[in-house]
């Protein structure tokens, strides 16, 4: 069974749950060793995503309750508080360049 | 060679739409052209003069564009009417003394309107309605009169009519004739026009002649009708018909007709052939004065046609069509061909409607063919069956005077008429002109189809590319409704399914966005009737109805159980308070009548609701655009005032429709009697008790932008009620846009209120037997979303807060007390992560 994997830190690999868990357009939350928490996605073809979880705008730990969608192109999931949108690949908020969370490796192994 | 000199006498519509056919034909710049004008400005647009009074200034009706004159050379002299005309000497002569030499001589006089005469009809308060100057002084003194009558009930009579309504008027309108607009429509036509006005509030006097205009010291007081009554009245405006102004045409011994109009051949010459005749002053080769401006144009083609040689055997006027679609006091009308039915052997087909105040008659031959026809009350029809005139149209006759719905061919567009259908009799436009074009504006400024009576301009839209994207997101280039359509009629269950087929080139095979995805969620979930929760239509929520619970600042839900009508027992009110202490809940009262339940970390809903459903207590609903709550007053059963029972309505309704997807939410409210206390009036659908059943309202707000709701229907049974609420919500949901609450539906709807009293009272559409199965089909599917989720192990599954950790809570979800409650912690969401994680 495929599972999906985050690395959060340089080297090391967790496993987050098995792919079928993660419907695809929908996300989760993670907790990491550290405490930190992960907003894991998959996208329609199969991708997976990983970012911090934690919506910069409000701090409350939700960005993987948000819906994904796909703007010029690139996967994005928008906040389900405020609905700013986050580039999953880059972490970038596309509604104010000032802001960034946190992007985590993932696979599917 | 000299100069030859063009004369015009006249500056109307007819007049500069010959100056700018001579400027096309290059003739501007062979000749002197001299134009001697009555009027004191330049020509304007007549037909639309009544906009005046809804706000057109003088200067917007102008029809001649900046500049004009000076480009092309044209001396236009205002307020210089021709006295005289000396044929002999190819001279006229202007009031001033002005005597201007002519080769060519155009008369281009219009009409005058025809004052009967009755005695009075010269006293102050008598108008006619023709010019600009004439509106203006019927404006300034109705500022002195509260009632006004037209006498005339043609064309312009109820165009006046209207214009005296609109200025705060109690208005009469006085015909001779046994119906309203006796030229264009017939019996049938006239009295669903007839209807549709007095219910306007205006007052109609047919089969009745004006005697004498009553006067006090010089001014109006009232009329003496020919039935032997009396009408008082401010003032009366006569529109009793136009004539030909021929009276130049006379003097200088030109040929005119019988009952008037300046006597012209094909291609417009008087008797005299250095002088012209054209627009609303000729009498026509065909024995007819044309009191209708396309014929006009016609007439000023031919005329520059045959001033720039360039004349052959096509030019030259014969004859033009009657049509004509008008929209007076907001009733569509419109009359084209052979509206009365003369031809030999010619049959009728015949739609008719009293009650909606519909009126549609075809006129066919044996074979089949259209040959004209009057519409009343709904001519959206009439863009396409003018063109169709002449022609055996492809759907049958009975198929195009019924109803869209009741067997209509809905789909016979304009792309169904022949290139060379003409689409703008006002210019003489076909389709194939226009879709040349890409724009309204590019095919206003190139083909002027569009810039005559407007009555093209409906069919040109949709013969050109869209020209505003009204698609939902980047994804759909199509609206909501559109996209209901859709998935209804194609039977459409996903949302990867429509993106795919339906969706922009460059979204196809992505994951859509936050807008599109919900509102075809919704869509689903409003065709389907499902659990909103399953397979990919999970993934389409907004995480509220993800969650089946309102997602809160901090990252906590509120659990907001259905209270319906605002009823509980005091079993009930125990549970949720042990619900609430045993979970440390904020509570609150809320503006919906029932109990909002704060604070509760996503892995603990289940258990919540478990307590709840146990208790007999289902999803409230509070997180999907679906119904909110019925809201009732004590009503009857112990109030004094109340006239019925409020409670036990509020709650059968709140029942029938609880779980029903919107486009957004959906509120109601039911009171006992009059004195409103449910508020009912400011819901999107709200009930009043009457002594007799029940009031309906619709399209009521609260919210940013309040709406008082608009009363549908009146003294309902209990069935009658339920049934039009039934297909009020059905239409809503599948006509309305994303995020449209009824008011703002209700207020874009073309038509509004009367429109959706036909659609979902009258049933003018035939869609009310579907729309009641669709209701019929929500109410019989629907489920409790809370106990579904909790009877699979499956579904409960996503109630944690980590995935990888599915017994630790949310670490950074926290309280802190405030009045005997809690409220969400917020310090700890600003100091970040770390520390939040491991303060646990
Ligand atoms: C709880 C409540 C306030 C209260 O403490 O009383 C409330 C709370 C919210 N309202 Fe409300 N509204 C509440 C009654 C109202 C009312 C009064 C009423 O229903 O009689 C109104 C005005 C009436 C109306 O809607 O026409 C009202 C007009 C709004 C609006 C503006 C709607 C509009 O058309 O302008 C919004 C925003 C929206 O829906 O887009 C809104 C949105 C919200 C949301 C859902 C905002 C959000 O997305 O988080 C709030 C969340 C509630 C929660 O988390 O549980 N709420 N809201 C009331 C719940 C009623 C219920 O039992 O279901
Ligand atoms: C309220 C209203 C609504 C209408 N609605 C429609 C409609 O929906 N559809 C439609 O097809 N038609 C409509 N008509 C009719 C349309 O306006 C006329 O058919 C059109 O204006 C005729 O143009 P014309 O140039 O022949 O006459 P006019 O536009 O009347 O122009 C004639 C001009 O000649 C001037 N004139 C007269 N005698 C002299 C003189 N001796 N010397 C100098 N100048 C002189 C007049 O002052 C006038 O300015 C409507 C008319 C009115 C009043
Ligand atoms: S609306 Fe009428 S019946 Fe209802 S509580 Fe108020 S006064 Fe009583
Ligand atoms: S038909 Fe009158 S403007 Fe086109």
């Amino acid at each position: 069974m495929t599972s999906v994997q985050l690395s959060p830190a340089p080297d090391s690999w967790m496993t987050v749950c098995e792919e079928a868990r993660l419907t695809p357009g929908r996300g989760l939350a993670a907790l990491l060793p550290d405490g930190r928490q992960a907003a894991v996605f998959r996208d329609r073809a199969g991708r997976a995503y990983a970012i911090d979880n934690r919506d910069p705008f409000t701090g409350a730990q939700v960005l993987s309750r948000g819906l994904i969608g796909t703007a010029d192109g690139r996967p994005f999931v928008a906040s389900p508080l405020l609905k700013q949108r986050f580039d999953l690949e880059t972490g970038r908020c596309l509604d104010d360049d000032a802001v960034t969370v946190a992007v985590y490796p993932v696979r599917l192994t | 060679m000299t100069t030859p000199t063009i004369v015009l006498v006249g500056h109307g519509m007819v007049g500069q739409r010959f100056l700018e056919a001579l400027a096309d034909r290059g003739v501007t710049e062979r000749a002197r052209i001299v134009v001697l004008c009555e009027e004191p400005r330049p020509a304007y647009d007549r037909v639309q003069l009544t906009s005046y009074f809804s706000g057109k200034t003088p200067d917007d009706l102008s029809m001649v564009e900046d500049g004009f004159m000076e480009k092309h050379g044209i001396e236009l002299y205002t307020d210089e009417p021709v006295v005289g005309i000396d044929r002999a000497a190819r001279t006229v002569t202007a009031r001033s003394g002005r005597v201007v030499a002519y080769d060519h001589l155009v008369l281009a006089t219009g009409s005058y309107p025809f004052v009967p005469p009755v005695p009075g009809k010269d006293a102050r308060g008598c108008f006619v309605y023709r010019t600009i100057e004439d509106l203006l002084a019927i404006e300034e003194y109705a500022k002195t009169a509260t009632t006004g009558a037209v006498v005339g009930g043609g064309l312009l009579g109820l165009e006046a009519a209207g214009a005296l309504k609109g200025l705060g008027l109690a208005t009469h309108i006085v015909e001779f004739a046994p119906r309203l607009m006796p030229v264009q429509v017939d019996e049938g036509g006239g009295a669903a026009l007839l209807r549709t006005i007095e219910q306007m509030g205006l007052t109609v006097h047919t089969g009745t002649g004006t005697q004498e205009v009553v006067t006090a010291d010089g001014a109006v007081t009232g009329m003496k009708l020919s039935d032997g009554s009396e009408l008082a009245t401010d003032m009366v405006v006569f529109s009793a018909g136009v004539r030909p102004r021929d009276q130049l045409a006379r003097d200088c011994g030109l040929d005119v007709g019988e009952r008037g109009g300046i006597a012209v051949d094909e291609l417009c010459r008087t008797s005299d052939p250095a002088v012209f005749a054209i627009g609303e002053c000729a009498l026509a080769s065909d024995g007819r004065v044309y009191g209708l401006v396309a014929p006009g144009y016609e007439m000023a083609q031919t005329v520059a046609a045959v001033l720039a040689e360039e004349a052959d055997e096509e030019t030259g006027f014969t004859g033009a069509d009657l049509s004509t679609k008008l929209k007076l006091l907001g009733v569509d009308v419109a009359s084209f061909g052979d509206a009365h039915g003369t031809a030999e052997g010619c049959l009728d087909v015949v739609y008719s409607d009293s009650r909606a105040g519909v009126y549609k008659k075809l006129v066919v031959d044996g074979e089949g063919r259209l040959l004209g026809g009057v519409l009343v009350g709904d001519a959206e029809s009439y863009g396409l069956l003018r063109p169709l005139t002449g022609t055996r149209p492809p759907v049958s006759p009975e198929q195009l005077v019924l109803p869209a719905g009741a067997g209509a061919p809905v789909a016979l567009g304009p792309s169904a008429l022949p290139d060379d259908a003409v689409i703008c009799s006002c210019h003489n436009v076909t389709k194939h002109a226009i879709t040349q074009c890409t724009s309204l504006p590019e095919v206003k400024k190139c083909t002027k189809a569009g810039t005559g009576c407007g009555s093209c301009v409906k069919v040109i839209e949709k013969l050109l590319p869209k020209a505003a994207d009204k698609g939902l997101c980047d994804c759909f280039p199509y609206t909501r409704s559109e996209l209901y359509e859709i998935a209804r009629t194609l039977r459409v269950t996903s949302f990867a399914a429509l993106l795919d087929s339906h969706g922009r080139d460059g979204a196809k095979g992505g994951e859509g966005c936050e807008v599109c995805k919900p509102t075809v969620g919704s869509i689903l979930a409003s065709l389907n009737n499902g659990y909103i929760l399953d397979g990919e239509q999970a993934a389409l929520q907004d995480t509220n109805d993800h969650h089946l619970a309102n997602l809160q600042r901090n990252g906590s839900y509120s659990v907001v159980p259905r209270i319906p009508g605002g009823e509980i027992t005091p079993e009930k009110l125990i549970v949720i308070g042990e619900v609430a202490r045993d979970y440390g809940l904020y509570t609150k009262i809320t503006g919906g009548q029932r109990i909002d339940l704060f604070g509760a970390r996503v892995d603990q809903l289940p258990a919540i609701w478990t307590r709840l459903v146990d208790a007999g207590f289902e999803s409230g609903h509070a997180y999907g655009k679906a119904l909110r709550t019925v809201k009732s007053c004590v009503g009857q059963t112990w109030c004094r005032y109340g006239v019925q029972d409020s409670v036990k309505m509020a709650i059968q309704l709140e029942l029938r429709y609880r779980g029903l997807r919107a486009p957004h939410k959906l509120k109601s409210a039911v009171s006992g009697c009059a004195r409103e206390c449910a508020e009912a009036q400011s819901k999107d659908f709200g009930v009043i008790a009457t002594a007799n059943g029940w009031n309906l309202y619709v399209g009521g707000n609260g919210g940013a932008t309040p709406r008082h709701a608009d009363l549908l229907a009146q003294d309902l049974s209990d069935a009658e009620l339920i049934r039009l609420i039934d297909r009020f919500l059905m239409f809503y949901i599948r006509t309305a846009d994303r995020l449209e609450r009824t008011s703002v539906w209700l207020e874009r709807l073309e038509g509004g209120l009367d429109h959706l009293r036909d659609v979902i009272v009258k049933d003018s559409l035939g869609l009310c037997d579907e729309l009641e199965g669709l209701m019929a089909a929500h109410v019989a599917d629907y489920q409790d979303e809370w106990a579904q989720t909790l009877d699979d192990p499956e579904r409960l599954r996503r109630f944690v807060s980590f995935v990888n950790a599915p017994e630790t809570p949310d670490p950074t979800v926290r309280f802190v007390p405030e009045r005997d409650q809690i409220k969400p912690d917020l310090t700890i969401l600003t100091i970040g992560t770390l520390e939040g994680a491991t303060s646990r």
